[in-house]
C-alpha cells in the first residue's frame, strides 16, 4: 500500500514510525517540541523528544556520547550550514570513534538538516555542503530526491549503526508523491535509476534530480533518450550503477547544485574516468553552480545555479560529440 | 565528612594502590622513550601529579558509573579495571592493544569497563560525557558520568555549550575540571579570565547556576568528599556540578614533537623549559600527592612502611609486566587498516 504524501511529511513519518518501533530512538533540536501540545512530545514524552539550546557543538557532541552508550539520537539541525559551527563533532568525532576504538563502539546517529534553499536565502543559508563531508571515512551522507526516498532513506539512516548526515532539500519540501506505508527501508549506498534511457546518462542528486527529469522530458521530444541516475547517498557512493549506465549510454552529464570546484560531481567524474573510460564516447560534462557564493537577488541566484536549459545544453554538446567513436 | 567516614581501611589502601599503579604506569611510559626509542609514536600525555584527583573522584563511583576523560586518559581505565598490559600494548601500537593499535595513547576506549571513549580534540569529549549522561537519564539506569578535562578545555565552546545544556536537561554528570595550571605550554594566568582576576575556575559554574567548588586535588580524601556530593546530586536527578580540582602536572604536556627519524622523549616541564621558573616546579614536587597520601596513611596507622613498599613494588612489577607484554605483542597486519570504518 502506498499513500500520497509530501516530501517533508514523508521524512517526519519515518521518524515517527521508527520512534514507535525502537525506544532507543530519541529526537531533539532547536525550536521544536516547545510545548506539551507538540504531537511528538505527546506521543513519546519529554525524555525522548526535546528542545535543545542553540548550541550545535553540544547538540551534536551529546548525540555522539549518547550513541556510543546505547541510544540512537536524531538531531534536528534545520539548516546544513548550522553544522559548520560544530564541524569537529561532525567530521572529527562521530565518524572516528568507532575506528579509533578498534571497533569497540558504534555511533548510530542521524544529523538531519535542510540544504540548497534557492529562494533568496543568500550566501549563508543556501549552500550545498556535502562535498565537505563525503570524503570522511565512517560518515554516511543521504540526499533524498522524492517523498518515497525521503522516507526510505530516513528509516535506513535511523537503523544504521553509523553516523548519517541526512540532507533534505528545502525546495522539495512540498513536493508530493507515492510513499509506501509501514516500515520502508532504502539501503544506504544503492543508486536509483529515476528514468531509463539509452543516449546519455545524467547523474543528479536531490533538487537537481527534478531538474534532470524535466530536461530528460524535453530531450525526449527531440528524440534524445536520457537516463537519469540518482545516487541517493554520496557516501557510500554506488559508482557501479553509474558506470553500468555509462556503459549503456556512452555519455555522462553530472548535475550538482554545489560550486564546481571539489564538487560531488567532480568526484563522480573521477570514478567514471577510472572505471568506465573505455565506455565514454564524449567527454564527461559537469553542470554545476558557478564558483561563487549564492547571491540574494533572484536573477543573480538563477544565473548561478544549474537549471533545466543548462542541462539540456550540456546533453546537446555530448550527444553531438563524436570523439572516441 | 559524612562521605569520608564510609572509607574503611581496605578502601583507603585500595586508593593508595591505584595511585601507585597510575604513577608506575606513567613512569614506565616515560622511560619507554629512552629504553625503546621509536616504540611509541605520535603524542602521549601523562597523568603524574593527577593521581589523588583521579582516584579520589573515581572512588565515589557506583559499579556501573562511567568515566570519560580527554586525551590524557591513561589513569582512569587503570582505576576502572582495564588491564595495564592492554593499555601499554595500545601505546606500543600492538595487535593486543586495547584498541588493536588503531587509537594509541590519545584515544583509549574500553566500554566493557565503563570507559566508553575519549577525544583528543580539547574540550570536545565534554559533550560526549553529557551524551552518555543523556543515555543514563533516558534509560533511567541510575548511572552517573564522571567527565574529566583540563583547565585549557574550560576555554572551549564545547565546555560552555555543554554545561548549559547539561544544566537545562539536568543530566547526571559531574564535570571535573583538572586544573593543572598549564594549557599545553601556556600558563593559566595568560589565558583564563577567572585566574587573571584572582578567582577560582569553579566560578564558571555560576554562569550556569549550578554548584561549583574548588578542591585541593593533591588530597584524594578532599576530592572524594566534593565529587561524592556532586555525584549524589547528579544521581538524585538534580543535575550537573562543576568541581575544580587543583594540582600540578609533573611531566611536560606531552613528549616532545619531533620529526622522524629524530628520537622523541619528554622535555622538561614547561615551568622550567619555557618559563625558566625552577622554583615553581620544585615547590610543586613537594606537594606530590602520592607522597602526601602515603604519609597520611602511615601516620594514621593504615599502612606500615613495609605495607606501602609492598604496594609500590607490586605496582612496579605489574607495569614491568605490561611493558614486557607490549614488547612481545605482534604488530597489527597492515591490511587490517581498513577494518572498523563502518559498523
Amino acid at each position: 500500500m502506498a499513500q500520497e504524501m509530501m516530501y517533508g511529511e514523508a521524512m517526519a513519518t519515518a521518524i515517527m514510525e521508527e520512534m514507535q518501533r525502537d525506544p532507543n530512538v530519541i529526537f531533539y533540536g532547536q525550536n521544536m517540541a516547545m510545548t506539551d501540545r507538540d504531537p511528538m512530545r505527546k506521543m513519546f514524552g519529554k525524555d525522548r523528544v526535546r528542545i535543545a539550546p542553540i548550541s550545535e557543538t553540544a547538540e551534536i557532541g551529546v548525540a555522539v556520547g549518547a550513541a556510543i552508550t546505547g541510544l540512537r539520537p536524531i538531531v534536528e539541525l534545520w539548516m546544513s550550514e548550522f553544522m559548520l559551527v560544530a564541524m569537529d563533532q561532525v567530521i572529527n568525532e562521530a565518524p572516528r570513534l568507532r575506528y579509533m576504538s578498534g571497533g569497540q563502539v558504534k555511533v548510530p546517529m542521524v544529523l538531519k538538516a535542510g540544504f540548497g534553499f534557492a529562494a533568496g536565502w543568500a550566501g549563508q543559508h543556501s549552500n550545498c555542503l556535502y562535498h565537505t563531508m563525503m570524503g570522511v571515512p565512517g560518515l554516511k551522507i543521504a540526499l533524498p530526491s522524492t517523498p518515497a526516498d525521503a522516507k526510505g532513506l530516513m528509516t535506513a539512516a535511523i537503523r544504521d549503526d553509523n553516523p548519517v548526515v541526512y540532507l533534505h532539500h528545502y525546495m522539495l519540501t512540498l513536493d508530493t508523491g507515492e510513499v509506501p506505508e509501514g516500515p520502508y527501508v532504502i539501503p544506504l549506498g544503492v543508486a536509483d535509476v529515476k528514468r531509463a534511457g539509452t543516449d546519455v546518462t545524467i547523474v543528479a542528486t536531490a533538487w537537481m534530480v527534478k531538474k534532470a527529469l524535466a530536461a530528460a522530458e524535453q530531450l525526449a521530444q527531440e528524440g534524445i533518450s536520457a537516463e537519469v541516475v540518482d545516487p541517493r547517498t554520496l557516501a557510500p557512493l554506488d559508482s557501479d550503477t553509474i558506470v553500468q549506465s555509462v556503459k549503456k549510454t556512452g555519455r555522462l552529464v553530472l548535475v550538482d547544485q554545489a560550486p564546481r570546484h571539489s564538487s560531488a560531481a567532480a568526484v563522480i567524474a573521477a570514478e567514471v574516468a577510472e572505471k568506465g573510460f573505455e565506455y565514454l564516447r564524449a567527454p564527461i560534462t559537469m553542470v554545476t553552480a558557478l564558483d561563487a557564493s549564492v547571491p540574494y537577488s533572484e536573477p543573480l541566484e538563477s544565473y548561478l545555479l544549474p537549471n533545466e536549459s543548462k542541462i539540456v545544453h550540456a546533453v546537446h554538446s555530448v550527444v553531438a560529440e563524436r570523439a572516441g567513436v | 565528612m559524612h562521605e569520608r567516614e564510609k572509607l574503611g581501611k581496605d578502601r583507603l589502601i585500595w586508593m593508595y594502590t591505584q595511585m601507585a599503579r597510575i604513577r608506575e604506569f606513567e613512569e614506565h611510559v616515560k622511560r619507554t622513550f629512552l629504553e625503546h626509542p621509536g616504540a611509541m609514536r605520535g603524542h602521549t600525555h601523562l597523568a603524574d601529579g593527577a593521581e589523588a584527583s583521579t582516584v579520589g573522584a573515581l572512588a565515589t563511583r557506583h559499579t556501573d558509573d562511567l568515566a570519560m576523560p580527554s586525551y590524557r586518559c591513561h589513569a582512569q581505565p587503570i582505576v576502572l579495571g582495564t588491564p595495564p598490559r592492554k593499555i601499554m600494548a595500545e601505546l606500543y601500537g600492538r595487535k593486543d592493544g586495547l584498541c588493536k593499535g588503531f587509537g594509541g595513547s590519545m584515544h583509549l576506549a574500553d566500554p566493557a569497563n565503563h570507559f566508553p571513549g575519549t577525544s583528543a580534540i580539547v574540550g570536545q569529549s565534554i559533550a560526549h560525557a553529557a551524551g552518555a549522561a543523556l543515555t543514563a537519564q533516558v534509560k533511567n539506569t541510575g548511572q552517573v558520568v564522571y567527565c574529566f578535562f583540563g583547565d585549557g578545555a574550560a576555554k572551549q565552546g564545547a565546555f560552555f555549550e555543554t554545561l548549559n545544556l547539561a544544566a537545562v536537561w539536568k543530566l547526571p554528570v559531574v564535570f571535573i575540571l583538572e586544573n593543572n595550571q598549564y594549557q599545553a605550554y601556556t600558563h593559566i594566568s595568560l589565558e583564563d579570565a577567572n585566574c587573571m582576576a584572582g578567582d577560582p575556575l569553579s566560578q564558571k559554574a555560576a554562569a550556569f547556576s549550578i554548584p561549583g567548588v574548588t578542591v585541593d586535588g593533591t588530597d584524594p580524601l578532599k576530592v572524594y568528599d566534593e565529587v561524592g556530593k556532586a555525584a549524589a546530586r547528579a544521581r538524585a536527578g538534580e543535575g550537573p556540578s562543576l568541581i575544580e580540582s587543583k594540582f600540578y602536572r609533573f611531566s611536560a604536556h606531552g613528549n616532545a614533537i619531533t620529526v622522524p627519524p629524530a628520537p622523541t622523549q619528554f622535555p622538561e616541564h614547561e615551568a622550567v623549559g619555557v618559563y625558566g621558573n625552577k622554583d615553581e616546579y620544585k615547590a610543586a614536587l613537594k606537594r606530590d600527592p602520592n607522597k602526601l597520601f602515603r604519609a597520611v596513611l602511615l601516620n594514621q596507622g593504615v599502612l606500615t612502611e613495609a605495607d606501602a613498599k609492598k604496594i609500590e613494588d607490586s605496582a612496579r612489577a605489574e607495569m614491568d609486566d605490561a611493558v614486557a607484554f607490549a614488547l612481545a605483542s605482534p604488530l597489527p597486519l597492515p591490511e587490517e587498516a581498513t577494518n572498523y570504518v563502518y559498523a
